[in-house]
C-alpha cells in the first residue's frame, strides 16, 4: 500500500463518517421554543428559559436540537420567531409561548404551517387542531375556588383585578358563577400593574362589607390590594388566582397574606403531595434539577408548564418515533395525533388527559387548593 | 362621598402627586437646560429603590457594576474624542487624568465600599446616600457618552436619543436587577389620627423630603452662582456661551440632579410598594404630564400639576378604576390645546 492508497483509503473513511453523521442528523427532532425572557412577562419567562436549559439532550429516545428563541413578549416577534420556525428551522414541534397575545401569534403560524404547538399560556384558540395550550383554563381553577366560599358559608365577595385581558376574563368567569353559587358580587374595582395605590379602590370595595375578597392579578403586584385592604381595617378572607402564586410574591405580601387561599398546579407544594399521587416524583425530580440549580424556593409553577411541555412530547416522540422520520410532516401529524391521545400522564402539575375538544389536558386531578401559613404554602386538605 | 373619604383620597393623591412633582421638576431641568425631554428618568426610580433594597437584604449592589463598566466607556469616549482633536489642539492631560479619576478610580472606590462594609444594619438614611453616590455619576457618564456629543442636535434628535437610552437602560435594568421587584422597610411606622383622617408617617416623610427639595431646589437656582449659571444656560444656550458660561459643565450638572431626583423619588415611593425594573417608567410619564401643565419650562407650575395629576388619579380610582390610566393621561390634550392658544409660537426653535 503505498502512500496514495493510504490517503484515499482514509479520506473514505473520513467520508464515511461524517456521512455517518449526517444520517444520524436526519434523526434528530428539532424543537422550536419562543419564551419571553424579557419584557413585562419575563418573570414567567425566564424561569421557562431556565427550565428549557436543563431538559436531557434526547426526547422519547431520539437526539434531540432545541432553538430557544426571545420574543420579548411581543405578539409581533413571536408571530416571527414561528416563521423562523417553520421556515427555516423545519421543526417538529413549537413550545410558545409565555402570554396569551405572543402565543395566539404564533399558534396562527403553527395552524397554517401544520406544526403542533404547546403554548404556555392559558386560552381558547380559533382553530384548535394543531394548537394545545397547556395551562389550566380559568374555568378549572375558578370552580374550585367557588366550591370553597361554598364551604365557607361565603355570601358576598368583592372583586379587584387588574385592568387587563387577564383581570378581565376572570371578571367574566366570576360574575357568571357567583350567580350561581348564589353569591353576591357587592363591588368590582380594576388597578393597574404599576399603581402606586390602591387606596381609593380599598376604600370602595370595604365601603361595601364583602365577607371576602376576590384578586385577580399576577407576580408581585398582586400583594397591593391585600396590604391596602388591611390597612382600611378589612379583616376578611382573600381569595388570588394562580397568577399569583410565586415564591416574590410570599416576599412582598409580608404578613398580610396569612390565610390566603388560591389554586395551583400540584407542583408547588409536591413535598406534601401524598406518595400514592403518580405526579409526585415528577415533580420532585423535576423540582430537585431546577433548584438544585438556581437556589432553594426558586421554583414556580411558570417553569414548570415548560418541563411539562417536554413530557408530553417525550411520550408522544416515544410514540411516533419509530413510524415516521423527524423533519417531514407525516412525522408532524403522527406527533399531533399523539399528543391529542395523551391519557392520564403523570405530569409536574398532575395527571394530563387530553380529547379531541380539550387541548389543555390539565383538569380536576391536575389543580389544589393553597393556603399560606408562617410565610409558606400548605397544601389546603 | 362623607368628608372621611374625600379626605383620604385627598392625602393619597397629595403623597403621590408629591413624588410626581420631583420627576417633574427633574424633566423640566434637564429640558430647560440640555433640551433634552429625559425619557430615561423613570429607570432611576427602579435602579435607585431596588439598590436600597439590596443593601437592606445584605446582597451586593448590582448597580455597582453597571457603573463601572459605563465609567470605561466614558473614559473610551474621552480618549477617543481627545485623540479626534489632536490635530487642532494638544492632548490634554490634565482633562483626561480627572476623566480617569471620575470614570475609573471613583467607581472603584464604589466597589471597595460596597464589598468592604456591612450595609445591612445601616440606617436608612447612609443607604440612600450611598445610592446616590452610585447614581448621580451614573447620570452624569450618561450625558458624556449619550447626549454630549450632539448636544447642537435639535429636539426631535434629541428626543430620539433620549429613547435609546431608555430602552437600553431597561435592558440592563431586567439583566441586572432580574424581573421581580422589591419593597423596602418603612421610613417609620409612626402615624395618628386627626379627626377621621389617619395620617401615616410614610406620607408626611414623602411630602416633607418632597418640599424640602423643591425649596432646596429654589434657592440654589436662586441664590448660587451654579444656579444661576444654569438658568442661564435655560433661558439663552449661545448667550450663556458668549458670557464663559460651560454649556457641558451645565448639562453634566442637570443629569446629575435628575438622577438625584430620581432615585429619592424611587426611595420614597418603595415603602409602600413593590418597585421593579421597570415600573419607573409610567411613574415618570406622570411626572411628565405634570411637567407639560408647566410647559416644560416652569416649577411652580409643574409642581402645581403635579399634585393636579395625584389628586386626578385618586378621585379617579375612586369613581372609575377602570378608567384612571386614561383619565390621567386624557389630562394632557386640553392642557396642551390651552398651552399653545395661550402661548402662540415663541419658541426658541
Amino acid at each position: 500500500m503505498n502512500r496514495r492508497q493510504l490517503l484515499t483509503g482514509m479520506s473514505a473513511a473520513f467520508v464515511l463518517a461524517f456521512g455517518g453523521v449526517s444520517l444520524a442528523q436526519a434523526q434528530t427532532v428539532t424543537i422550536g421554543v419562543s419564551v419571553s425572557s424579557t419584557g413585562p412577562a419575563a418573570s414567567l419567562g425566564i424561569s421557562q428559559k431556565n427550565t428549557i436549559e436543563l431538559l436531557p439532550k434526547t426526547l422519547g429516545g431520539l437526539p434531540v436540537n432545541y432553538v430557544v428563541l426571545d420574543d420579548a413578549s411581543d405578539p409581533t416577534q413571536a408571530g416571527k420567531n414561528a416563521r423562523r420556525f417553520a421556515d427555516a428551522d423545519k421543526v417538529d414541534a413549537i413550545i410558545a409561548s409565555t402570554t396569551v397575545p405572543t402565543s395566539l401569534a404564533v399558534a396562527e403560524v403553527a395552524s397554517e404551517a401544520r406544526i403542533p404547538q404547546i403554548a404556555l399560556a392559558p386560552f381558547a384558540p380559533k382553530a384548535i387542531q394543531w394548537v394545545f395550550p397547556l395551562p389550566h383554563g380559568i374555568g378549572v381553577m375558578s370552580s374550585v375556588l367557588f366550591e370553597e366560599m361554598k364551604k365557607r358559608d361565603t355570601k358576598t365577595i368583592a372583586f379587584i383585578g387588574f385592568s387587563d385581558a387577564y383581570g378581565e376574563a376572570w371578571l367574566k368567569d366570576v360574575e357568571k358563577r357567583a350567580e350561581q353559587n348564589g353569591i353576591k358580587l357587592v363591588a368590582v374595582e380594576r388597578y393597574a400593574r404599576t399603581d402606586q395605590s390602591v387606596t381609593a379602590q380599598a376604600l370602595k370595595l370595604t365601603a361595601q362589607k364583602p365577607d371576602a375578597v376576590f384578586i385577580a392579578a399576577s407576580g408581585t403586584p398582586a400583594a397591593l390590594p391585600m396590604r391596602a385592604l388591611r390597612e382600611r381595617g378589612f379583616k376578611g378572607q382573600f381569595y388570588q388566582t394562580h397568577g399569583a402564586a410565586n415564591n416574590d410574591f410570599l416576599r412582598v405580601a409580608g404578613n398580610t397574606d396569612e390565610g390566603l387561599v388560591l389554586p395551583t398546579g400540584l407542583v408547588l407544594v409536591a413535598e406534601q403531595l401524598q406518595d400514592s399521587n403518580p405526579s409526585k416524583k415528577v415533580a420532585l425530580s423535576y423540582l430537585k434539577a431546577y433548584e438544585g440549580k438556581h437556589g432553594a424556593g426558586s421554583r414556580n409553577p411558570f417553569g414548570a408548564y415548560a418541563q411539562d411541555a417536554y413530557l408530553l412530547l417525550d411520550k408522544a416522540v416515544a410514540t411516533v418515533g419509530k413510524k415516521a422520520a423527524p423533519g417531514t410532516p407525516e412525522f408532524r401529524a403522527a406527533l399531533r395525533d399523539a399528543l391529542e391521545k395523551t391519557k392520564d400522564l403523570p405530569l409536574t402539575h398532575g395527571l394530563n388527559t387530553m380529547s379531541a375538544t380539550d387541548h389543555s389536558g390539565l383538569g380536576d386531578g391536575a389543580r389544589v387548593l393553597i393556603t399560606i401559613e408562617k410565610d409558606s404554602w400548605k397544601l389546603l386538605k | 362621598m362623607d368628608f372621611g373619604i374625600f379626605a383620604v383620597l385627598a392625602q393619597d393623591g397629595i403623597t403621590n402627586g408629591a413624588v410626581y412633582a420631583l420627576l417633574a421638576m427633574a424633566l423640566v431641568l434637564v429640558f430647560s437646560v440640555t433640551r433634552i425631554i429625559f425619557l430615561p428618568q423613570g429607570e432611576f426610580i427602579g435602579f435607585g429603590a431596588l439598590t436600597v433594597a439590596a443593601l437592606q437584604s445584605g446582597q451586593f449592589p448590582r448597580l455597582v457594576w453597571m457603573l463601572m463598566a459605563v465609567g470605561v466607556l466614558t473614559f473610551l469616549v474621552e480618549i477617543g474624542s481627545a485623540l479626534r482633536q489632536r490635530r487642532y489642539k494638544p492632548l490634554p492631560r490634565r482633562h483626561l487624568m480627572w476623566s480617569g479619576i471620575e470614570n475609573l478610580a471613583y467607581p472603584t472606590l464604589v466597589w471597595v465600599l460596597a464589598r468592604g462594609l456591612e450595609w445591612q444594619g445601616m440606617p436608612m438614611v447612609v443607604q440612600i446616600l450611598f445610592t446616590l453616590g452610585i447614581t448621580v455619576p451614573l447620570g452624569i457618564m450618561l450625558y458624556r457618552v449619550a447626549f454630549q456629543p450632539m448636544a447642537e442636535a435639535s429636539v426631535l434628535v434629541l428626543l430620539i436619543v433620549a429613547v435609546g437610552v431608555h430602552f437600553a437602560m431597561l435592558g440592563m435594568g431586567l439583566f441586572i436587577f432580574g424581573p421581580e421587584g422589591s419593597t423596602t422597610q418603612a421610613f417609620t411606622d409612626w402615624s395618628a389620627e386627626i379627626g377621621a383622617l389617619l395620617v401615616s408617617g410614610q406620607s408626611v416623610v414623602v411630602l416633607g423630603v418632597s418640599a424640602c427639595l423643591i425649596a432646596l431646589l429654589y434657592l440654589f437656582f436662586d441664590r448660587s452662582l451654579y444656579g444661576k449659571a444654569l438658568r442661564a444656560t435655560a433661558v439663552n444656550r449661545k448667550g450663556a456661551q458668549l458670557v464663559g458660561i460651560g454649556t457641558t459643565q451645565a448639562g453634566r450638572m442637570a443629569f446629575g440632579l435628575a438622577a438625584a431626583l430620581g432615585t429619592l423619588a424611587g426611595t420614597l415611593i418603595a415603602p409602600l410598594n413593590t418597585v421593579g425594573y421597570d415600573t419607573g417608567f409610567v411613574v415618570a410619564l406622570k411626572g411628565f404630564v405634570a411637567a407639560i401643565v408647566g410647559g416644560l419650562a416652569s416649577y411652580p407650575l409643574a409642581a402645581a400639576g403635579a399634585v393636579l395629576v395625584g389628586l386626578l388619579e385618586s378621585y379617579s380610582s375612586f369613581w372609575a378604576s377602570a378608567y384612571k390610566e386614561v383619565i390621567v393621561f386624557t389630562l394632557i390634550i386640553p392642557v396642551l390645546a390651552w398651552r399653545s392658544l395661550v402661548s402662540g409660537h415663541g419658541d426658541e426653535e
